[in-house]
């Protein structure tokens, strides 16, 4: 694998992926420049894939280290610096992302004030120490084994755990994570709870080791070849961090030995396959998951049959013992931060896939900042855990989302890979670093690109339309508008969440002429339409757009219409799972919303819940075919559907490593 | 033209007002009122000794068309019906030659009884009358029969375990999944159908009487059409190509049965049909509601209030959409089930050619 990367795909020339405006406002495009002079047509090239990564534009300072490890000084220095393109008004402190126009009372504090401490806080923090770009093999292959073999928690969470990072899958992987450390407490050395850590004797690494293989052995042994799917899901998330059930397995494990990185490309070959899910209507890790949980949730009645997979909780049943808790002195107990952050997740005060990653960042790091390695642990070991405790918790208030499960998955990764003999204040503050080059870059620095690719597709006398809240192309509009382009915007709107009224409300204040009407009218208005601007929740290996509901709906009737379907979505969303309907993967909302109408006083639905026969569904997201799409608009240029597991498998490779 | 009678037209102008201000809606309520105030109409005109059945045709004529213009959509289908002026036609017909035998065309509801009457012009004239009344006295007893018919076709289409999806409310669905879940045991899924929100009254009918119902929202319609087995809607008016003029947002659901193969059935009744070819129906056969409806005004003024300048918004409530024939599998009417391709036979059969438009 390596040695493909390395070797160029055709001569020296960088290809970009996609489809890449030739003409773009900044001077400064890097590589993907190069091109552009060729391609005087703007026909399509060939989806080939770089050599090397840094094609993406971001500042030079970050460009020199292709796995974003900047010289921190460096970094620091150039946080004011941001801004250089003359594109969308790209002061992070004024950008679109600042809420600071919208009502705060309907769910408008997304990325603003969050964000906005981001750019504050890591300008004001000082601690240029550099993290260790290579690692020597030897200690790092000891380090990497210790870590996978040993902790149960560490990489069956990083990669079966969150590796889909999906609602309703997250609570069960991690969960998963964990019970299968207490299962795995005979094998492991490692003690499954905080508690029983400190009074273990530690004995030396090798001893542990060989310890674990020998425990491995046995188990093997035992459990013979092929064991039952049904008790073994727990067996194989440990077996899925890199074991695997059989004698390769073992060769795999002591391969590293001689060579680290490739026991971490073999980790990851394994990853690779998204490890099943927790589904809900298995009842025995269903009730694992709860004895683990940190809050009590009570189940709907009156579910509907069919989405039996997906956890449904009674809303505001969280809170009280939320309440209860928060003052509990526990180890176990979540940093405040991360419980601001969980309690505005429950009352959808932030919402959007960009939001919801970009505070939960800002509360992990605000806990990283407070961290203080307990006596007798390791920083790596514990910190994983503690990050796994306060992922669980804000997956108790809301289901993950992809954005976040991905954000999630990264870090800790970069927690694994630590060297265990920095400093605790290094590590932390390379943690710190890394966390901001993974919102500065793939977040802010993406939403630019995609700005500037996007706006180039709206022409004079456009009508635009988009479905629900995006904050994507509301920058997109706003950025055409400020271009002086004469074009006006369709915003469809859907229940219960009429996201769309936020987005029409900041259009309106930036005296863009602006049509709103509900998912119904779709083909009435979809005559007067040109283009159709979609965001996205994330977009799956076979190219299904996995977006809020009524996003296929909108995307069904542009295609049948003949008018282009745009999804933008930066290239952290993107996940290597496939979905083929909006089924089997979803969130389930609270069924109540449906019953209230607004502008009524009764609802003809009162009382449902009484009826055996009667239940509401709530469906949050839906999954909209590649088909219907005509293109979609990334950082890395403008792709088709079918590149999306193109650039799942080139680019993604490189922030694990 | 007609000497105006005090008596009716008092009543055909409240009828006509209430129309305008679409206080009746619904394609059921328009016709029964509409061939009520026509049976009122015709008994009190005062017919002269010749050409009565003219004079007839000219009064409800006149009076249709002031009802069309009050809104155009709703009489498109029902009027058309009630105004069935083939009766007339063919006591036109037969009046001015008492030997000739009408030829009432087939099936027309009263107009069988056109039979023709030999004799004096007063008997002859009040026979007339009396055929026309009781032409629409039938049709009337049609309108409240059709459910009826409709439903006796439910357990030729819906199977046991099946899912059943519809949009908003139907009173010929409603009967139509009663009358099968008496022998068979299904599942419906209801779309809410904003912004009336019927399908939650239609919901709460059906798990009241013991159905197994979901209700979501319209926009997570493609969403579940991949576990649903067949879609059943009622319409408001089918047109002579067979297209389908229904509440909004059932040319969405059309769109998703069609790409995932699930048949889109539609209740109609006979008296459903219209002689129009629908020309860009969705401006021309639709009718624009207060965007109220959609959001409020509260809301939309915040939303000016946020910013500065020149704003235009522009709310669009739309209330029918046109769903074309080729997403139609087949419709159920209350002369069994037919192709779209073949609507145009019906409309022959219930309406003479002179009556395709009423001017």
């Amino acid at each position: 694998m390596d040695s493909r990367r390395r070797a160029p795909v055709i001569g020296p020339k960088v290809r970009q992926v996609g489809f890449v405006t030739p003409n773009a406002d900044s001077p400064g495009e890097g590589v993907m420049e190069k091109e552009a002079g060729n391609l005087t047509t703007n026909s399509p090239t060939p989806v080939t894939i770089a050599p090397t990564r840094p094609v993406i534009e971001i500042p030079h300072s970050l460009k020199a280290d292709p796995v974003a490890v900047p010289s921190p000084s460096h970094r620091r220095g150039n946080e004011v610096d941001i801004p250089s393109a003359p594109t969308a008004s790209y002061n992070p402190n004024d950008s679109v992302l600042d809420g600071s126009s919208l009502p705060s009372s309907k769910g408008g504090s997304t990325i603003n004030d969050v964000y906005g401490s981001l750019v504050s806080e890591s300008v004001a923090e000082s601690s240029p120490l550099g993290r260790p770009t290579g690692s020597t093999v030897g200690a790092f292959a000891e380090r990497v084994k210790q870590k996978t073999s040993d902790s149960a928690i560490g990489s069956a969470v990083i990669d079966g755990g969150v590796a889909s990072g999906k609602p309703g899958k997250g609570s069960k992987a991690n969960n998963r994570g964990i019970p299968a450390l207490s299962s795995s407490d005979a094998k492991s050395s490692e003690a499954p709870a905080d508690g029983s850590k400190p009074l273990k004797e530690r004995t030396s690494k090798a001893e542990r080791r060989a310890k674990q293989e020998a425990d491995r052995a046995a188990k093997l042994a035992g459990k013979g070849t092929g064991g039952g799917a049904g008790g073994d899901p727990n067996a194989q998330t440990k077996n899925s961090k890199g074991k695997k059930d059989n004698a390769p397995e073992k060769k795999s494990v002591q391969a590293p030995e001689k060579k680290g990185s490739d026991k971490s490309s073999e980790n990851q070959k394994k990853k690779e396959v998204p490890a099943p899910r927790l589904q809900f209507d298995d009842k025995e890790r269903v009730a694992k998951s709860k004895r683990r949980s940190l809050v009590e949730q009570t189940e709907t009645k009156n579910r509907v049959e069919l989405f039996r997979h997906l956890p449904q909780f009674v809303y505001g049943t969280q809170l009280p013992s939320l309440e209860a808790k928060f003052f509990q002195d526990d180890a176990m107990h979540p940093h405040p931060a991360v419980y601001q952050v969980g309690l505005q997740y429950l009352t959808g005060d932030i919402v959007g896939g960009n939001a919801r990653c970009v505070a939960m960042l800002m509360a992990l790091r605000s806990m990283i900042i407070d961290y203080e390695t307990p006596p007798e642990k390791t920083l790596v070991r514990d910190l994983v855990t503690r990050t796994n405790n306060h992922v669980n918790f804000l997956i108790t208030c809301r289901p993950l989302s992809i954005s976040m499960g991905n954000a999630i998955r990264l870090l800790k990764a970069k927690i694994a890979k630590l060297d265990p003999s920095l400093p605790e204040a290094e590590a932390k503050a390379s943690l710190i670093a890394d966390i901001d080059t993974f919102m500065l870059e793939k977040i802010v620095f993406a939403d630019k690109e995609i700005v500037k690719h996007a706006v180039t597709k709206i022409r004079d006398g456009d009508v635009v339309l988009t479905h629900g809240y995006s904050s994507v192309v509301e920058m997109i509009l706003v950025r055409a508008k400020e271009m002086g382009k004469k074009f006006r915007v369709v915003v469809i709107d859907s229940r219960p969440k009429l996201e769309g009224r936020r987005l029409l409300r900041s259009l309106l204040s930036k005296d863009i002429h602006c049509t709103y009407t509900h998912t119904n009218a779709v083909p009435y208005i979809m005559q007067e339409v040109t283009r159709v601007f979609l965001g996205a929740a994330s977009v799956l290996a076979n190219g299904t757009v996995y977006a809020r509901v009524g996003t296929a709906c909108v995307a069904m009737v542009a295609h049948s219409c003949g008018v282009p379907v745009m999804i933008c979505c930066e290239t952290y969303k993107f996940h290597e799972r496939v979905q083929l309907d909006s089924i089997t993967s979803n969130e389930l909302g609270d069924p109540d919303a449906l019953v209230k109408v607004a502008g009524r006083k009764e609802s003809a639905l009162e009382g449902w819940a009484d009826n055996e026969h009667l239940q509401l569904l709530n469906l949050t997201y839906d999954a909209t075919p590649a088909d219907y799409v005509s293109m979609i608009i990334t950082e890395l240029g403008m792709v088709p559907p079918t590149s999306v597991p193109v650039i799942l498998r080139e680019y993604r490779k490189e922030p694990a490593v | 033209m007609i000497a105006a009678m005090p008596d009716y037209q008092a009543a055909v102008d409240d009828f006509v007002t209430r129309l305008r201000r679409r206080q009746v809606e619904g394609s059921l309520i328009t016709a029964k009122l509409t061939a009520e105030l026509l049976r009122q109409v015709v008994s009190h005109q005062r017919l002269p000794n010749v050409g009565q059945a003219a004079v007839l045709i000219d009064v409800v004529k006149s009076v249709g068309l002031r009802m069309i213009a009050a809104n155009p959509i709703a009489i498109a289908a029902a009027n058309r019906s009630a105004l069935r002026a083939p009766s007339l036609h063919n006591l036109l017909e037969s009046i001015p030659d008492p030997v000739k035998t009408p030829e009432a065309p087939a099936a027309s509801v009263g107009d069988s009884d056109s039979k023709s009457r030999s004799g004096d012009r007063n008997s002859v004239s009040w026979k007339l009358k009396h055929n026309v009344i009781e032409g629409i006295t039938e049709l009337l007893q049609d309108l409240d029969d059709y459910h009826t018919h409709v439903a006796e076709q439910a357990l030729e289409h819906i199977h046991q375990n099946e899912v059943i999806l519809t949009l908003g409310r139907s009173r010929s669905l409603l009967k139509f999944l009663l009358e099968a879940k008496k022998k068979r045991s299904f599942q419906v899924v209801v779309a809410e159908g904003a912004p009336r929100y019927q399908g939650h009254t239609l919901a709460k009918e059906l798990a009241e009487k013991g159905l197994q119902t979901t209700v979501i929202t319209d926009s997570a319609v493609f969403a579940m059409i991949s576990r649903v087995n067949m879609v059943i809607i009622g319409a408001h008016a089918v047109m002579a190509n067979g297209g389908v003029l229904a509440p909004v947002g059932m040319h969405m659901v059309a769109l998703a049965a069609r790409r995932h193969a699930v048949p889109f059935v539609v209740l109609a009744g006979v008296h459903k049909l219209c002689p129009q070819y629908p020309h860009k129906p969705y401006t021309l056969l639709n009718d624009m509601k207060s965007p109220a409806e959609v959001v409020e005004f509260g809301e939309l003024s915040e939303c000016f209030a946020a910013g500065t300048g020149d704003h235009t918004t522009y709310v669009v409530n739309p209330t029918f959409d046109y769903i074309p024939p080729d997403l139609v599998s087949i419709f159920i009417t209350d002369t069994g089930g037919h192709n779209p391709s073949y609507v145009y036979r019906l409309i022959a059969e219930y309406y003479s050619p002179e009556d395709y438009f009423l001017q």
